[in-house]
């Protein structure tokens, strides 16, 4: 009887704990965003306060990596959990769950707002059957970053439209294997966005696709195979060690404390390493294009972090508030009066292109023609049902590409030959699509 | 002679204890001390161990761009509060186990371990969609809940070693004093239970405060802890090695400075009945 | 001793746990089954409720499979033997008189506080990284090249995270159990002219078999949940990927949670085959 007391007490008391914790914190106007921990996101942080200063809505921000972030909102949209307010998500994203009807239209924003201002690059890559369902906050490609000074040491000229033999000379040239001093960085790190990414461009460029008309994987194909093998091989002669798992945020590293002689990386990165007070080598940066083979496309991608409002939210209205705030010309001038024109999200108008001030910076120019030579519709030399130039725009993507770059890696880590890898490679992505009824 | 050559072996073990003791710590250390690095002097090569201009400034930022201690009070009550539940169910369980055994309390108690066999990413649909159903997604008392139901096998297995030790016939000359079961409780086994208690607690608070695929997959603001406020350091762009040695430290310091102190209390009862 | 009246109390102390530990056992792992037996791909909107077992045997036909169950089982093991040799080395060498004691034992188990995102981000970042790794700096100081650990030896160098993690675990339990030793056997051993090695052999070595067993089998349950190590170091490239980072990969990679649920039961009836296994030997370890 004593026992069944005490018992009652300890549920009782438990109970009461836990009810105070669950009623504790409820906010009224609170918008909660979703994402990415990229150097501009983190930025925008800081600029909330302005935000909440004009239209007094608060804002909680939930600040990840990518892969968990992607991790979070993808689990978070396909059971309706209702965690997010605001999701960054990208242009892979974007039109998927807009066709599924994950996503609010973005198609009643203000006046002032000037939607046609924003790339047309953008515009399609984050819409669905010509709606907007993600408003561009920064938009990307990729192109060549290269030291001016080892370039010269190296007695070579960099073209404003390299091929990959050319790199591939030039990076030979520029390597000092004894003094730490790598001719080219490039992504190897397994994961689609990221050396999964650079090789598809890289691919495209070297006239393969993954899928031909009717979805059959083609990664069997000797297009395929010519791309890794030079891929290796530039590597192998002229590329740092570990590359096998490198990503961005590596090769960053590498680039900013003067390692690499090139690297071809987002558009975005240019910012980051002519900033003096990151980059050892800020004031020796040259860019180019991205390289091609002379088939016709060149191996630059098109991406967009953007600003979607998952559907079922009950703060879609101040949700469209932030978006037409975080995503408008008001804010890119803030940032430029702040911060310099250098370090404002470029890529996503091109009123910011038009601006005399930011027509100054040394990579504005490279950065909008590498946008505007990336064509998402017609990513390939051959003709492909996709579309989306790194990636292809269909949910089975992601799964299936992570686990080709995960043989790829293998190959740069030297665990298996590059025949190997394209045959299981292949294997993944027949079994995959199958599965998905294709 | 004797002596000698047993001051001379002390002090070579110690030597070898305190080599090892340092090399374990190593990494621990480092980080510590490259967050008060700048990020220029934390790549510099090669590093400086202990003379570099220590700064703050990592800590600066870091606390700048995420509000620390909200994370660190979420850390506090999640682990704190799962504990504390987990003792209150888990302390009649074992009780019962150790001195009332039935056939079937062997296993039970194993039934109870091969729960935690289910592999957390295979039940993440399904708990995420209770949650929300229940909505209680970012709740700290969900998350308070499901870290005890995680650890609850290994608290019961733990108390239940430990209540083993207790000579029953301690209990039975409290019978024969005409204890009652209240008073048997009290004066008797409480004091004696103690020590294993605390030992539990401590090491049930390491594993809930470490946890990091629930907390991280339920949580988005109001319950999110130092879990989740590592993940937006784990891989920034540009120089981070100093900074993300900052939150590191941030993340680990409050369990490992806990530890610590309680490592007597800890040490002792942490034993899962390998001692007879 | 056991009266009818203490015995329906035990039961009802026992209940709440019981009954507590029943539910989060039962809903998520029904819920799994069902959703095992679906076509389950949320991402494309498609929820078909039964299509028998094809995805077990899409599952277990994938090369990916054989791979990861290998991967775990080396994994594991090699975690294990490295623990369970180390901790009894560095148990041994802590029951020692020596200075500082205190100090030395905290040290050591220092390590197991760290939460395992941070312990594979300081081993990635501060000691494995190929050019700014502590690591490397001392092959460089050595005039050895840079090793590049997570590409050239992912699995070892995960095997070595996940080892620095338990190693504190294992060093305490094995030396709770030597401290408890009968010193006078031991002394009565060395009279007997018994070489250390024998000593250790007849004498230590059984007597630790019980905080070896329980060593075991609760880093095993522990060991085979494994995930934020890999996610965060290798992310399961380079034949790290062990049975839950693949179940991990189909459910939120290619967004198949009907596979991957089917991962997810494979897994545990896989696990439970090994702990039944353990659980005999400790089982009869704690009737002894």
């Amino acid at each position: 009887m004593r026992l069944k007391t005490t018992l009652r007490a300890a549920t009782a008391l438990t109970a009461c704990a836990l009810g105070t914790a669950t009623f504790a914190d409820s906010h009224a106007t609170t918008i909660t965003i979703a994402t990415v921990n990229n150097g501009d996101m983190i930025r925008m942080q800081g600029y909330t306060d302005q935000f909440t200063a004009e239209t007094g809505h608060q804002v909680e921000w939930v600040t990840l990596e990518e892969n968990v972030l992607r991790q979070r909102v993808t689990t978070d949209i396909t059971t309706k959990g209702g965690q997010f307010d605001i999701m960054t998500i990208g242009m892979y994203e974007a039109p998927i769950w807009g066709a599924a009807g994950w996503l609010v239209p973005l198609d009643d924003l203000s006046a002032e707002y000037d939607v046609d201002d924003i790339l047309p690059a953008m515009r399609n890559g984050l819409s669905h059957d010509g709606t907007l369902y993600a408003a561009p906050f920064y938009g990307e490609s990729s192109m060549v970053m290269y030291r001016t000074d080892l370039m010269e040491e190296a007695g070579l000229e960099m073209p404003d439209a390299p091929t990959w033999a050319f790199i591939r000379e030039a990076a030979a040239a520029m390597t000092d294997k004894d003094a730490e001093q790598y001719g080219i960085c490039l992504r190897g790190k397994a994961g689609w966005g990221e050396g999964g990414a650079f090789l598809n461009t890289m691919a495209n460029s070297f006239g393969a696709r993954v899928f031909d008309e009717d979805w059959d994987p083609q990664l069997d194909s000797p297009e395929w195979k010519e791309t890794l093998e030079f891929f290796v091989g530039m590597m192998e002669e002229s590329g740092p060690p570990g590359y096998a798992t490198n990503g961005f945020n590596e090769n960053l590293n590498l680039f900013q404390q003067g390692k690499c002689g090139m690297w071809i990386d987002a558009t975005v990165a240019a910012s980051f390493v002519t900033n003096p007070n990151d980059s050892q080598v800020a004031d020796s940066v040259g860019f180019a294009l991205a390289p091609d083979t002379g088939l016709g496309k060149r191996a630059n991608w098109l991406w967009a972090w953007a600003l979607g409002i998952p559907a079922g939210t009950q703060k879609a209205d101040a949700a469209k508030e932030f978006i037409e705030w975080a995503t408008s010309k008001e804010y890119i001038e803030l940032v430029a009066e702040n911060e310099g024109w250098a370090n404002v999200p470029p890529g996503a108008r091109q009123s910011l292109y038009d601006t005399p001030e930011y027509q100054e910076v040394p990579f504005a120019q490279m950065t909008l023609d590498s946008i505007l030579a990336a064509d998402p519709n017609n990513p390939t030399v051959e003709p492909v049902p996709y579309v989306g130039i790194q990636f292809a725009a269909i949910p089975e993507w992601a799964g299936l590409w992570t686990q080709v770059s995960q043989e790829f890696s293998a190959v740069y880590a030297g665990q298996q030959s590059i025949d190997e890898a394209l045959e299981r490679a292949q294997e993944i992505a027949v079994e995959e699509m199958e599965a998905a009824g294709y | 002679m004797a002596r000698a050559a047993s001051t001379r072996s002390r002090i070579g073990w110690t030597a070898l204890a305190w080599g090892i003791g340092f090399l374990m710590f190593f990494p621990i250390l480092w980080t510590v001390l490259t967050s008060f690095k700048t990020e220029a002097e934390a790549i510099a090569a090669p590093p400086s161990f202990l003379f570099f201009d220590w700064t703050l400034e990592n800590y600066g930022i870091v606390q700048e761009r995420s509000d620390y201690m909200r994370y660190l009070w979420n850390s506090v009550i999640i682990a704190g509060g799962s504990t504390l539940l987990g003792i209150i169910v888990a302390v009649p369980a074992a009780w019962a186990m150790a001195f009332v055994p039935g056939r079937f309390t062997k296993d039970i108690l194993m039934w109870m371990l091969s729960t935690k066999m289910l592999p957390a990413v295979g039940v993440l649909y399904p708990i995420y969609l209770i949650c929300i159903q229940l909505g209680v997604l970012d709740n700290r008392a969900a998350l308070i809940i499901i870290l005890m139901l995680i650890n609850l096998p290994i608290i019961v297995w733990m108390l239940y070693t430990y209540f083993k030790e207790i000579p029953g016939e301690i209990l039975e000359a409290a019978r024969m004093d005409g204890a009652t079961l209240k008073s048997e409780i009290l004066y008797v086994l409480t004091p004696m239970a103690i020590p294993g208690i605390a030992s539990t607690v401590l090491l049930n608070f390491i594993l809930a405060w470490n946890e990091a695929f629930w907390t991280l997959n339920l949580t988005s603001v109001d319950a999110a802890p130092l879990t989740a406020f590592i993940a937006s350091y784990s891989s920034p762009e540009g120089l981070f090695f100093a900074k993300l040695s900052a939150a590191s430290t941030m993340a680990i310091a409050p369990i490992l400075i806990l530890g610590w102190f309680s490592q007597k209390q800890l040490v002792r009862g942490l034993t899962f009945g390998a001692v007879k | 001793m056991a009266t009818k009246a203490s015995t329906s109390a035990a039961r009802l102390m026992m209940a709440p746990a019981v009954t507590l530990l029943l539910g989060w056992m039962l809903v998520p792992l029904t819920m799994t089954l069902y959703f095992s037996f679906a076509d389950y791909r949320p991402l494309r909107g498609v929820f078909e409720p039964w299509i028998g077992f094809d995805n077990y045997a899409r599952f277990t036909s994938s090369g990916s499979f054989w791979d990861a169950i290998w991967a775990t089982l080396i994994m594991v093991g090699a975690i294990l033997a490295i623990t369970v040799t180390l901790g009894i080395l560095l148990a041994l060498l802590l029951d020692k008189p020596i200075f500082g004691q205190g100090v030395v034992r905290i040290l050591v188990i220092a390590p197991f506080f760290v939460m395992p995102t941070v312990s594979a981000l300081v081993w990635k970042n501060m000691m494995m990284d190929p050019v700014n790794g502590v690591l490397s700096h001392v092959f460089r100081f050595f005039g050895a090249t840079p090793f590049d650990w997570l590409t050239q030896a992912p699995l070892t160098s995960i095997i070595l995270i996940v080892s620095w993690q338990w190693l504190p675990f294992a060093t305490l339990i094995l030396l709770t159990a030597i401290q408890s030793l009968d010193g006078e056997q031991l002394e009565a051993a060395e009279m007997d002219g018994a070489p250390p090695l024998k000593r250790f052999w007849f004498i230590i070595l059984p007597h630790l078999a019980r905080a070896i067993t329980i060593v075991i089998l609760i880093q095993t349950i522990f060991l085979l949940g494994i995930f934020a190590e890999i996610f965060v170091t290798t992310q399961g490239s380079f034949g790290t990927r062990t049975l839950t980072y693949l179940v991990f990969q189909r459910v939120l990679e290619s967004q198949n949670v009907g596979l991957g649920s089917a991962g997810g039961i494979i897994a545990v009836i896989l696990a439970n085959i090994v702990a039944i296994f353990l659980m005999r030997a400790v089982g009869k370890n704690l009737d002894a």
